[in-house]
Order: structure tokens, then sequence, then C-alpha cells
């Protein structure tokens, strides 16, 4: 290779960094089926364990019979909390301050919770002796619905919490409160609406759902007797988190345990907290001496795992009579099942709903959050999203359309009148975050041109008419989102996670050789770690991409750091990954002068090599320096080229986009069809263009589930619903729109190399605008709000409720 | 996830397997595709002893396009339905439904007399059958008897086989040259049971009307058809709708799915009124 | 439960075990056969992610059991590769169009997509969507699951050109 015909291009081509849709060093072995999932994990001697789960939601467990059980063939144990309660593992923390019942401790609070744990030699035979167990159970009274749950005589669900009226986040003021969090100004936010010209108020409520990964949770437990050290395979989102929590309430040494999490089959927020199943199958792992393996089923999945949303959110929004609002005031009521299971900074009770003022330059808001105990599975967790921004997001999008129609104004211009502008950031919002970057402008105008806005304006008022003569049956409606997403949790100072600070962790070693090994303290589950972060390496350090292995998950070798779920990892761990690149590099930079044998500050970088400032023809090539950090002895100087790099983020980032979609809405059947829908996306620096592409994809289609129908549901006596693929939707090719994906790039300024996180920002982005598409459909024909799921059904009852059938 | 345990048979003959139903008579159960009973098995909703696999006896294989009928043998898979050239010309509204049915990898497995044996009112061949005023030959330890499918369904999951008949062949009268034709059906998603659907013959002064997943049984109304024979479009639909007892679900309430199970019905009236000639 | 004897052919090779005759064909291939490309994500038969290719059809494995399959002609994504090691062109044209990212529905997807290509060499954005809609996938939308299979058409049909 000719080096002095190369240019600095096409140097930095072959390096294949930042920018560039590098294919995915992953898809080698995915496709041909050698991924190594927990399920592929098969250990000598290693034993299946299997739930017993209550069919009740909420009652006492009277009698629990393993006898029959235990003679069933391959039937090692049957463990009940009688079992745990001697090592107090038969309760355990939840990462939101409450604790939750390993396995049943004398009641029940929710249908599919775990009563006894089967172990046996194979899933055939677990499955027999658990279907052998007898369990009595005395009904109690069910509650669902956590506004009824508040009232006075509503049951008591959380009998071990009795008298406490003091939670992990203040005080309790009911038996099935959990907490109240508030933050802005309630007196000037009250004064405001007062005396505002207009104000608008609906409930927004944002139903219950589940991230339902394809891949359902599991682990492999290994005690390994000799050694006295336990391995834990497993679908986690944390395996650092996972380690301690196990360390503190298992009382074993945190140097002997060592978790990894393998190839994970999509997270999206599922896999982050600890399950009962983790817990049972390192108990059996001990007691029997041998590995034991828990995967559960998908009903198990959707009964007993974290769920997501769930929030009844109230909205008062002020304006003046041109549309300038003047103040937001939101309390919500958030229902979390059985347990708080939240998985939350611990300082956030709420996650981050106070984003919920969201793109708009916002004076004075006030938001007040209540949690609440239902008979309900416990939760909930991010669905691809940072903490409750989903939420956030959908509450001030539609609490502009709501305020659009009391003022008789296009949503659009209301939105462009009160967006924050590019000259105030960075930008303290008066719910106490200061967003980082934005450029809500261009991105709204662009949106707009692109789908041609105005035509699309025209071709609706056209529709209207048509509908009203009866010239056609179907509405068009045209749903408009701009959000702010607030990830990359986060500052250690106001950032932990059950006290582990929120930084993350980038540690790089160069071989002699030149090529190099990176480990980081995140985990992928699909989005591409191990090609986009070698992308930033080979970008700082001048190393090609694919000379570089880039391993995450295993907390042996790993450093410490929070995983991945609410776009974290770009912020933080990539962040990280920059900085210990950066430290190399400027080792690197001493090495190079010392071959060169000038000052260090008379060679600059240039691409991938150091070279002297004014003589370009004298450099020394990082596979140069390599080799020389391990051969020369050079004073002052370790051998060696590694370093490793703990991330305390300054603050979080803000993505930020604009979505615009058109759909069409058969008022006799409830049926839609997404016609287009176009996604903005500004993530700052872009690392991989098609991976953020794919990104989009996939979650403006868990949005377009979510949104059009998918639903954890129960009956009034706690009954699930949607435990199987045939009630909780999750759309076919056949189904899923289109997306057209656009972006603009506005840097991150405190961010090393600029880039904010876009993984769940099509989550946040494409729920309120398939929502809003509904809403606008109807609105020249009265409507205001109707609760998602907007399914069939209810699409057909907004048109029946406003007459459209007769 | 795991069914409970059984003993499997995977008889040669029609004799063979008869025997085997014979001799251990409501702890055995055949197995067609085995796309409803088998998920059954895994959530443990169906209790059986002795699985009985059909797949080895020529006697229920096989397309036969006559003059004036179709013959199709019960294992006759949806795939093999959709691909047999002969019966899209001659039968069109048989591969328009099974395109409709479950997804590619159900249909290539799934078989005709699977979805109708078994009873289940979410399955739409039933109400195709009916339609088409076919026939279900049963054969069981005493010979072998002709069912008409508009007098096969009792009940959710009970029909007029007895344990110990198999369903070998079924039997479907071609309509005359020129009737219209439509299978309609509203649902959630591909994969998923008919909302409401509908099953329409109609053309030279003859109709039949027969609607999916909107009662314990399909519904075939002869008020309906007769409504629509004598062009009474809304008299059809009235009539459809007298006869229909539909139950709320996951889909929606009752009154949304009489609102469709009429919107859907009018729809494949009008598509086969427009498939005239 | 007593054990029965199953033969098949996998990925071209003849392979054997016992198995209880509930056992379902995709525990037999996993757990017994040691082949994990193809997984399990529900129960009741909707995701697709079990789908393996079995005597010229495409079949959900988890709503087979070992009797049923016995005799059978097995092909996994697995037996996709070339001869060489080389990834197949569905396997490559996956990857080139960013198909998969974590991969969990991956085998399945491509075991139907091989099928569907046999079944229709040139197909449409319409008749892929319609041919694919028995495999759930959560991460990738589904948009460059399509680009891929078009593109291993053309490729496909590329080459069969140039063959003739």
């Amino acid at each position: 290779m000719k080096d002095e015909v190369q240019t600095p291009e096409d140097r930095s081509a072959s390096l294949k960094g930042m920018g560039c849709s590098r294919k995915r060093v992953e898809d080698v072995r995915f496709t041909q089926g050698k991924g190594n999932y927990v399920d592929d994990i098969k250990l000598d001697g290693m034993l299946t364990g299997d739930f017993v789960r209550s069919p009740y939601a909420h009652a006492r467990v009277t009698a629990i019979n393993t006898e029959v059980a235990l003679k069933v063939p391959g039937v090692l144990a049957v463990l009940t909390a009688k079992d745990l309660e001697p090592l107090g593992l038969h309760w355990m923390p939840t990462l939101a301050g409450d604790k939750q019942m390993v396995l049943a401790d004398g009641k029940v609070l929710f249908q599919g919770q775990e009563v006894a744990f089967v172990v046996a030699t194979d899933r055939y035979a677990a499955a027999d002796g658990v279907a052998a167990v007898e369990v009595d159970y005395e009904e109690l009274p069910v509650v669902t619905d956590p506004f009824k749950a508040m009232d006075a005589d509503a049951p008591v669900l959380r009998e071990d919490l009795e008298g406490q009226t003091e939670g992990a986040h203040g005080p309790r003021r009911h038996h099935n409160h959990i907490f109240t969090w508030e933050m802005g100004d309630k007196d000037a936010t009250e004064q405001v609406l007062g005396e505002a010209d207009v104000v608008a108020e609906e409930m927004v409520y944002y139903h219950r759902t589940h991230p339902m990964p394809l891949e359902t949770c599991g682990c492999v437990a290994s005690m390994d007797k000799v050694t006295g050290k336990l391995t834990v395979w497993g679908t986690f989102q944390a395996p650092h988190a996972v380690r301690t929590v196990a360390s503190l309430i298992s009382g074993i040494a945190e140097h002997n345990i060592r978790v990894i999490s393998p190839d994970i089959g999509g997270g999206f927020g599922n896999k982050v907290g600890v399950y009962p199943g983790y817990i049972c199958s390192i108990v059996a792992s001990i007691v029997t001496g041998k590995p034991v393996k828990w995967v559960e089923s998908r009903m198990d999945n959707l009964m007993s795992t974290a769920f997501a949303r769930d929030y009844w959110m109230k909205g008062k929004i002020a304006a003046t009579r041109e549309g300038k609002i003047t103040g937001l005031w939101c309390h919500t009521t958030a229902d979390h099942g059985g347990f708080d299971a939240c998985a939350d900074p611990t300082k956030f009770p709420a996650g981050f709903m106070n984003i919920c003022t969201g793109s708009y330059d916002i004076p004075v808001a006030y938001l007040a959050v209540d949690g609440v105990y239902t008979n309900k599975a416990p939760g909930g967790v991010a669905y691809r999203c940072s903490f409750r921004v989903t939420e956030a997001a959908y509450f001030i999008e539609r609490m502009i359309e709501v305020l659009a129609i009391r003022l008789g104004m296009d949503a659009a211009e209301l939105r462009r009148i009160n967006f924050i502008k590019e000259d105030q950031f960075p930008y303290q919002s008066a719910l106490g975050w200061e967003y980082d970057s934005g450029n809500y402008h261009a991105a709204w105008d662009k949106a707009l041109k692109a789908v041609g806005y105005d035509e699309l304006r025209k071709e609706q008022a056209q529709r209207i008419e048509d509908f009203k003569a009866g010239k056609t049956r179907k509405l068009l409606g045209i749903g408009l989102t701009h959000f702010t997403e607030i990830v990359g949790a986060g500052p250690v100072k106001n950032c932990d996670i059950l006290g582990l600070g929120m930084f993350d962790s980038c540690e790089i070693r160069i071989h002699p050789t030149g090529s190099a090994i990176a480990r980081l303290g995140t985990i992928s589950q699909g989005q591409g770690h191990a090609t986009t972060f070698a992308q930033i390496i080979a970008s700082e350090i001048g190393i090609p991409a694919d000379d570089i292995t880039l391993e995450e998950g295993d907390t042996d070798t790993a450093p410490y750091g929070l995983g991945t779920y609410g776009s974290r990892s770009t912020p933080v761990a990539g962040a990280a990954t920059a900085m210990a690149a950066r430290k190399i590099r400027a080792k690197a930079q001493m090495i190079a002068a010392y071959l060169l044998e000038v000052h260090d500050d008379d060679v600059e970088f240039d691409v991938d090599r150091f070279v002297v400032k004014g003589a370009p023809e004298r450099f020394k090539t990082m596979k140069e320096i390599a080799f020389a950090s391990y051969n020369q002895a050079i004073p002052g100087v370790e051998p060696g080229l590694e370093a490793v790099s703990y991330y305390d983020p300054p603050n979080m980032t803000y993505p930020f986009g604009a979505y615009i979609c058109a759909m069409e809405i058969d008022v006799d059947t409830g049926e839609h069809q997404v016609r287009s829908f176009y996604a903005l996306d500004d993530c700052g620096t872009r690392i991989n263009p098609m991976i953020i592409e794919g990104q989009v994809h996939g979650g403006a289609t868990e949005g377009y589930a979510i949104a059009m129908g998918q639903e954890i549901a129960y009956d009034d006596m706690g009954n699930h619903k949607t435990a199987t693929l045939m009630d909780f939707f999750v759309p076919t090719s056949w189904e899923t729109p289109h997306y057209t994906t656009d972006h603009t790039v506005t840097p991150s300024p405190h961010h090393p190399i600029g880039a904010k996180g876009v993984g769940e920002s099509p989550n946040v982005g494409s729920v309120p605008c398939f929502s809003n598409a509904v809403h606008d459909a109807f609105r020249p024909f009265g409507l205001v709000q109707s609760h998602m799921p907007h399914d069939q059904w209810r699409i057909w009852k907004i048109a029946d409720d406003l007459g459209m059938h007769g | 996830m795991i069914p409970a345990g059984f003993e499997y048979h995977r008889p040669a003959d029609l004799t063979s397997a008869i025997g085997i139903l014979q001799e251990h008579g409501d702890e055995a159960r055949v197995v067609a595709g085995g796309h409803s009973l088998i998920p059954m098995m895994k959530l443990r909703m169906a209790d059986l002893g002795h699985l009985v696999d059909l797949q080895d006896i020529d006697a229920l294989k096989g397309i036969a396009v006559g003059g004036d009928t179709v013959t199709i043998g019960a294992m006759t898979t949806q795939h093999e339905l959709i691909t047999h050239d002969g019966l899209a010309d001659a039968l069109p509204i048989l591969r328009e439904a099974a395109l409709q049915i479950a997804d590619p990898q159900v249909r290539y497995v799934g078989t005709i007399g699977g979805n109708v044996a078994n009873g289940d009112p979410g399955n739409d061949m039933p109400g195709l059958m009916q339609c088409l005023n076919a026939r279900f030959s049963l054969t069981g330890p005493d010979g072998s008897r002709e069912v008409a499918a508009r007098e096969f369904y009792e009940a959710a999951y009970f029909t007029a086989r007895e344990d110990e008949e198999i369903l070998t062949v079924i039997t479907i009268p071609l309509p005359a040259p020129g009737t219209g034709y439509a299978y309609a059906k509203q649902k959630r998603k591909i994969g998923d049971y008919a909302t409401a659907a509908a099953a329409v013959l109609v053309g030279g002064g003859t109709a039949s009307v027969a609607m999916t997943n909107l009662a314990d049984t399909p519904i075939w109304s002869e008020a309906a058809s007769a409504a629509l024979a004598g062009g009474d479009t809304e008299g059809c639909v009235a009539a459809m709708l007298a006869a229909i007892d539909p139950q709320e679900d996951m889909r929606g309430p009752v009154a949304f799915k009489k609102h469709v199970a009429a919107v859907v019905l009018r729809r494949a009236i009008d598509s086969a009124l427009s498939r005239r000639s | 439960m007593s054990k029965m004897h199953v033969k098949l052919t996998l990925n071209g090779q003849e392979v054997e075990g016992l198995a209880e005759p509930r056992m379902l064909l995709i525990h037999f291939l996993r757990e017994n056969l040691k082949v994990t490309g193809p997984h399990i994500g529900c129960e009741t038969s909707h995701c697709g992610a079990c789908t393996v290719d079995m005597d010229g059809k495409s079949v959900k494995s988890c709503t087979v059991f070992v009797g049923q399959a016995n005799g059978a002609e097995i092909t996994t994504v697995e037996g996709l590769v070339n001869e060489d090691g080389s990834l197949g062109v569905l396997q490559e044209m996956f990857r080139e169009h960013h198909g998969l990212q974590c991969g969990f529905c991956t085998p399945g997807m491509i075991t139907r997509a091989h099928r569907l290509l046999q079944e229709n060499p040139n197909p449409t954005e319409e008749d892929v969507r319609f041919g694919m809609a028995g495999n759930l996938c959560r991460c990738t939308g589904y948009q460059n699951i399509v680009k891929a299979v078009l593109a291993s058409a053309a490729q496909l049909n590329a080459v069969k050109e140039a063959a003739e």
C-alpha cells in the first residue's frame, strides 16, 4: 500500500469511523443462527426451574402442598417463601425503594404472581411439576382502578406496609398510596391559570403496555461449590448493577459473583430490573450444587414482568388569546401495580416526567405525581424511552392539540409560536431541567416542507366536505409531534440506581501490532454497540474500526457501568469511549514526539498518524506508535498503550425531533391506514446513519403498536386479558407503515463528540404522532380527547359517539 | 408451553386410525395440521392420552375438480388450496378465503379438514362451507355418512361428528357459472381471527350468505340468503343481524361487532354482485 | 412416558435421537440436536421465531411434535450457509441492508424468506410484506428486512440469468 498516494479522505474512509454506515460485525453470527442467547446455554448437569403462578389477582395463600409435585419424575425440589425466608430472600428490594415478594408470602397481589419454584431435570419435568403443585387460595377483593384504590374503604393491598406513613420518597397518605413527587412552582402556576385568557383542561391517559422483547427474560445460575464462585448468565440490561445487588442481598462477596449478559434478544427496558426468577435460580443452584436455568414463557413475561406507562395525566394549559402559552399544570396518577418496581434513578420516583414542558418555552409550570398500588403486575419500566419521557411527551403533545382546539388555531402554528428559540439554549425549563441545545424551528420548518403540510391541509379540507356530502366514509388525519427527550442518565450528583452513580465507562487496550480491544459498562440488546463504539475509537485514535474488538456484558472483565436503557449508552459510555481514546491519543502523541525526536507540541494528529507540524513527510502511524509502546524505553512514559475512563456526564442530553404522519380512517369499521410517516430526528453527532435509521424504524413501529392497539388490559377481577400475542398487539410486516427518515444535526455542547443518543426518540415521538392523527381526523366533528389505544373498536366508538353512524 | 404426555400413533390407513379411536374412546384425538389442537395442548387445555396423526393416510388427500362438484380430501392444506390452479378457476371464493386465514406458515400446515372439523367459531372454512352448501363425509367404525355443513355445527367445539368418526372428504357443489362470490373478513392484524367475516354467493336468482365468528357456530342465514336472492340487500343485512349473536371480547363490544358485521356483509355483497357474469 | 425413536434429515445430515412423543420439534432441535438457530418467542404459535423449512414448507417448529417430523427433511438457518462457510445470499443481504438488530427473529425470518423466494422469485414489496407476515420483529420495523429480501431476489435472479 503506497501510503503517499492515499489522501486524508481515503485514510479516513478506510478507518470506517464516525459518520459512516459501517456494516455490523454482529450480523455475521446472527444471520447464521450462531448467536449466544441465554436459552442457548447448556451446562453439564443443568436443571430447569419454572414457577407456579397465582390465578387470582388478590388472595391469601393458605396452603401450598408440594407432596404430589415432588413425586413427579424429574422434579428435585419445590421452593416456597418459607424456604427463602431463612436466607432473607423471600422479599427483595426494588429499584424504586420498595420491596417485592420473590415468592408469595402469605398472599398474592396480581394474577400471575410467583407462588412456588419447581426445580427439575428438564423443562418438561418442570412443567409437570408445576401442574402438580396444589395451592389453596382465599380470594380477597380486587382493585384495578388507581382512583378507586385511593378510596377510604379500598382494600388494603400492602399489609407489609401497614402503619408506614413514610415511604421511600416521602409521606404516604393512604394505605395504597406510594409517594407524591412535586416539581415547579404550584402557587405561581395556579395564579397564572387563574388570570389567563384561555385555559384548556384535559385528562390524558397513557395506557398500560409492555416492552415485549421477542426473547423473554431468563438466566442460568451456576454456583461452583469448589471455587465458591457464583456465575449468572442472564438477560440483564445492567449486569454490573445486578452483580452488586445480588451480592448485597445474598451475602456472597461481590468478587465471587460473575454476571454475564450474553446476546440479548431485545430489552426495551423489560430487562433492567431483577425478577424472582433470577433469585430463585441462584438459590436453587446453591441448594442443588448444579446450574439452574430459568427461561420464562411469553405469558409469564406479559403477566408478571415489568409493564410500562399507566399514567393518568390531568393537564391544564394556560395561554394568551394569540396562542402564547403562559403556564402548565399537571397532576398525574401513576398506577404501579402490586409493588413499585419502577426502574428509575433513586431521586426520581416519577422518572423525568418533569420534561413535560416539552419543546415549548413555558415560563411557569407545576407537576405533581401520586404513585398508587393496584392488583396488577409490578413496575413500571421505561419501554424504549428515558424514564417516563414517553408519558411526558405524549402529555404535552396532546395538551398542545387540545389548546389548539380551544383557540381555534392550526396546531403546527401553535407549536411554532411557542418553541424554545435557538438562542435560548442552554435553556432552563420551569420544571428544573437545563436543555443542552436545540433548533426546533429549523426542524419544524424542514418537516412541514418535506411532507407538504399546506397541501395536506387542503386535501383534508376537501375530504371533510366530501364526507359531509356523503361522498366518502373515510377521514384524513394529520398527526403532528415535536418532541424533546431527556436521555443519558446521568450526572452522579443527582442520578443513581440504588446508590450506584450513573456514570459509565470504557477501557481500551491497544495491542503491539496495532489492533485493539475495548470494553464498556453498557450492554447492547440489538443497538449494535460492537459496531458503533468501535467507530468512535477509530475516529479518535486512528485505528481501523475493523481492527477493534468491542466487548460488553461480562462483569469480570468489563469496567463498571450502569448498563443500557434510557438511550444512555452513547451519551455516557460513548463519552467515556471518546475520553479514554483521547487519553490514549495523548500518550501516543508523546511516543510519536519521542520517536520523531521533537517536542510533544511539535506533532499534531492527522487521521491515523502524528505528523511533525510544518513537515508532514515526517510522521509516525498509530500502528508504529502502538508497537513502539511495547518496544521502546521512553523516559517518563510507562510501557503499553491503554486507558480507562469513567465518565460522569455534566448533564443529560436532549435529542429532539419532528414527526408528521397522514392517516386514513374508516369511520364505519374503525380501520385505519397510515399513508405516510415522516420522522426527522436530531440526535446531535451521527455515528452510524444506517443504524440510526434502523432505530427509527424499530422505535416508530413499537410506537405504532402502542398507539394503535397494544395494551395490557385487566378486567374488574384483575384477570389479565392480553397475555398472549393473540390479543397483545404486535404488528406484522403487513400492518407496519413505511417510514421516511430525515435529520438535522445540533450537537450537544457538553458531550465530547456532540452526540445525544437516538434509540428511544422514535418511541417517544411516534406515539403522539399516530395518536394526534386519529384525533385530528375527528377534530372537525367535535372530538377533543379519546384515550389510546386507537384500536378498531375504539375508533369506531369515537365515530359512534359523534353521531356518524346515523 | 409444555403439553402433558400422550402416546403417539401414525396409522397408514383410515381403518387403522378408526381402530385406535375405537380402542381409546375420548382419550384419543386425531391431529391434522395441528395448529388448532397443539396450541391448546401446550396450554394444557386439551387433555388426551392418544394422538392419532393422519398425515400418512392417502384416503384423506387430493383435490378433484369435476364438472359440477369439487371434492377435497380433509388433509388438504390451505397452501394446497391456494396453489391449485384448477380450483382457483372453478371455485375462486375458496382461494380468496384461504389467503385470509392466519399466516404463511400456518397455511402450509393447516388443513381444510382441521379447520372445519374442530368446531372453533373463529375458523373461516365452516362458514364458507355452509355458504357453499358443502357436505362432509364422516367415516367411523360403522361405515361412512354425509352431513351437510349447514347441519354440522351444534355449539362451540361441538359438532355432529362422533368421537370415533374421522372427517375424510369435503364435497362442494360448484355454483352455477357466472355466480358472483366474495369472502370478506375484518380482522385486527394478519393472523387474527375475524372480527366479522362474510361469505357471499349471488347470481341467477340465487344467493347464499354465511357469517363467521359472530356466534358460537358459523351462521348460515336462510332468510338473509333469500332476501339477497330477491335483490334486497338491506333485507339481507337485517336478517343476518337477527341471526348472529356476537360476544364481547378484546376485538370489541357487541354493538361494534354487529355494526362491523353489517358493513363487512354489505361490502361482500357489493363485491360479489360486481363479479357476476 | 416412554421415548420414541426420531429420525430425520437436518441441513442435509441424517440425525436421530430419542424423545418423548410430546416433545416439540423446536425443543428436539435446540436441546437434543444442539441446533439453536431457531428460537422461542411465544407459546401460542404467533411469533414465527421458531420457523424451519420442513419438506419444502415454512413451518413453525414449536407447533409440531417430533413424531410428526419423523422422516422429514428439515433446513434451519444454519443450513443456509454456503459449503465454504461463507454467508448465503439472504444472510449477506440481511447484513448489507441492516435487516436485523438483536438477531432473535433473524433465523426464522431468513428461513422463511428462503422459502418465500422459492415460491415467488420475483416478489413485489407487497408480496414480501404479505409473505413474511408470519414472523414478528420488535427491533427493525420490517422496512430493512423487506429491502434485504428484495435485494436477495435481485441477486439470486442475476446469478440465475448469468448461468443461463
